[in-house]
């Protein structure tokens, strides 16, 4: 039997309903562990005090890429039936500045929101209902903005396509590039310290 | 139970924890972990309560959020899979004694204008993550490690943008 198990058949549409506050727990455990709930906490890391944002973001994104590449290999995960977000180009990186801005301000972003709300930040409970306003404000506009939302789209694309190596290459250069980004930031951390 | 909080896990601990939970949600239901789309859902499902679904749905913004109608939040994948993450932060935070009713905020800011700022942070966060369709969670993670183009766009400008900006955000956090 191949993963993933919604696509094998083998959970069902509302087994997958029932699996998502499972999954959700998971999630917001370990965002909480990692101290990413604290808003002081997540901004520090674009003042180079703490950067456990870079530690936990990049130490799961290594866990997850790596993991799915080789049970995909090893032909346990059928990868292309895992849903990838969609690419298009100008307004993700028009989209990624403005959230960035926000999150410099906020000190928070949506999931760690929520984290924070349901650990007793009040902070957080006003970044969840300026992410509201924000979706409402865009839903509002959106006929403005449909134009740009759906330009330069460039459905499926992903890195191999784009630099024009295999996935093993491709992981293997973000693995390495991320681990050195790890050795940067503890000698960062050490000599703020 | 211990009363004074402890201390935070060591960030690659709890990243690693964090990155077997997304494999395993790809494994199990075919998809990464997400955020923002669980708002887009309210939102949709508000408007239908307020104006209708039948006029909400004519928004192209909200008509795929609804399907169901105004409970559709309910059959959303992410609203339950968020709500879970609500509750897996409380229990963290439960079992470590840092569940606290308290304003977090930089050394120089007075709690009010902190939660100014937070709600406008979230603004400008709620909109960019509508036009980049997704946010550090459904992006960054859970699109970066399928190695999606657009998702690390995403990545780079979002942390462009933030440490260029920062300079000018230091009174609230410094």
């Amino acid at each position: 039997m191949i993963a993933p198990f919604t696509s094998s058949g083998s959970i069902s549409e509302t087994g997958a309903l029932i699996a998502a506050p499972l999954i959700g727990v998971g999630f917001g455990w370990f965002l909480e562990r990692g101290g990413l709930g604290n808003a002081p906490k997540l901004a520090a890391q674009f003042y180079l005090t703490d950067l456990r944002v870079f530690k936990v973001m990049f130490s799961a994104l290594l866990t997850a890429m790596i993991g799915a590449f080789w049970l995909d290999r090893l032909g346990l995960l059928d990868l292309s039936l895992v849903s990838l977000p969609d690419t298009f180009l100008v307004p993700q990186a028009v989209g990624g500045v403005l959230f960035g801005a926000g999150f410099l301000i906020a000190g928070l972003c949506p999931g760690t929101t929520c984290v924070a709300a349901a650990t007793g930040r009040v902070d957080g409970l006003g970044v969840l209902g300026g992410l509201f306003a924000g979706v409402i404000f865009f839903d509002l506009n959106y006929g403005r903005l449909e134009h740009f939302y759906l330009s330069t789209p460039r459905e499926g694309f992903t890195l191999p396509h784009l630099i024009g190596a295999s996935e093993g290459v491709t992981v293997a250069i973000i693995t390495v590039v991320a681990l050195a980004g790890f050795v940067l930031a503890e000698r960062i951390e050490r000599s703020r310290a | 139970m211990n009363r004074s909080p402890k201390p935070y896990s060591d960030p690659y601990v709890a990243g690693v924890g964090l990155g077997a939970v997304l494999l395993g949600s790809y494994v199990l239901v075919g998809r990464g972990l997400g955020a923002s789309g669980a708002f887009s859902s309210v939102v949709a499902a508000g408007a239908a309560l307020t104006m209708g679904t039948e006029r909400a749905s004519s928004s192209a913004a909200m008509s795929p959020y609804l399907t169901h109608g105004f409970t559709s939040p309910l059959h959303d994948w992410l609203v339950l899979e968020l709500l879970g993450a609500a509750v897996g932060g409380f229990l963290s935070a439960y079992f470590a004694g840092r569940l606290k009713v308290r304003m977090e905020r930089g050394a120089h800011i007075t709690s009010r204008s902190r939660l100014v700022w937070a709600v406008f942070g979230g603004v400008l966060m709620g909109f960019g993550a509508k036009l980049a369709r997704g946010c550090t969670s459904g992006q960054a993670l859970t699109g970066g490690a399928l190695l999606s183009v657009g998702s690390w766009i995403f990545i780079a400008t979002c942390f462009a943008a933030a440490y260029l900006l920062s300079p000018f955000a230091k009174r609230l956090w410094l």
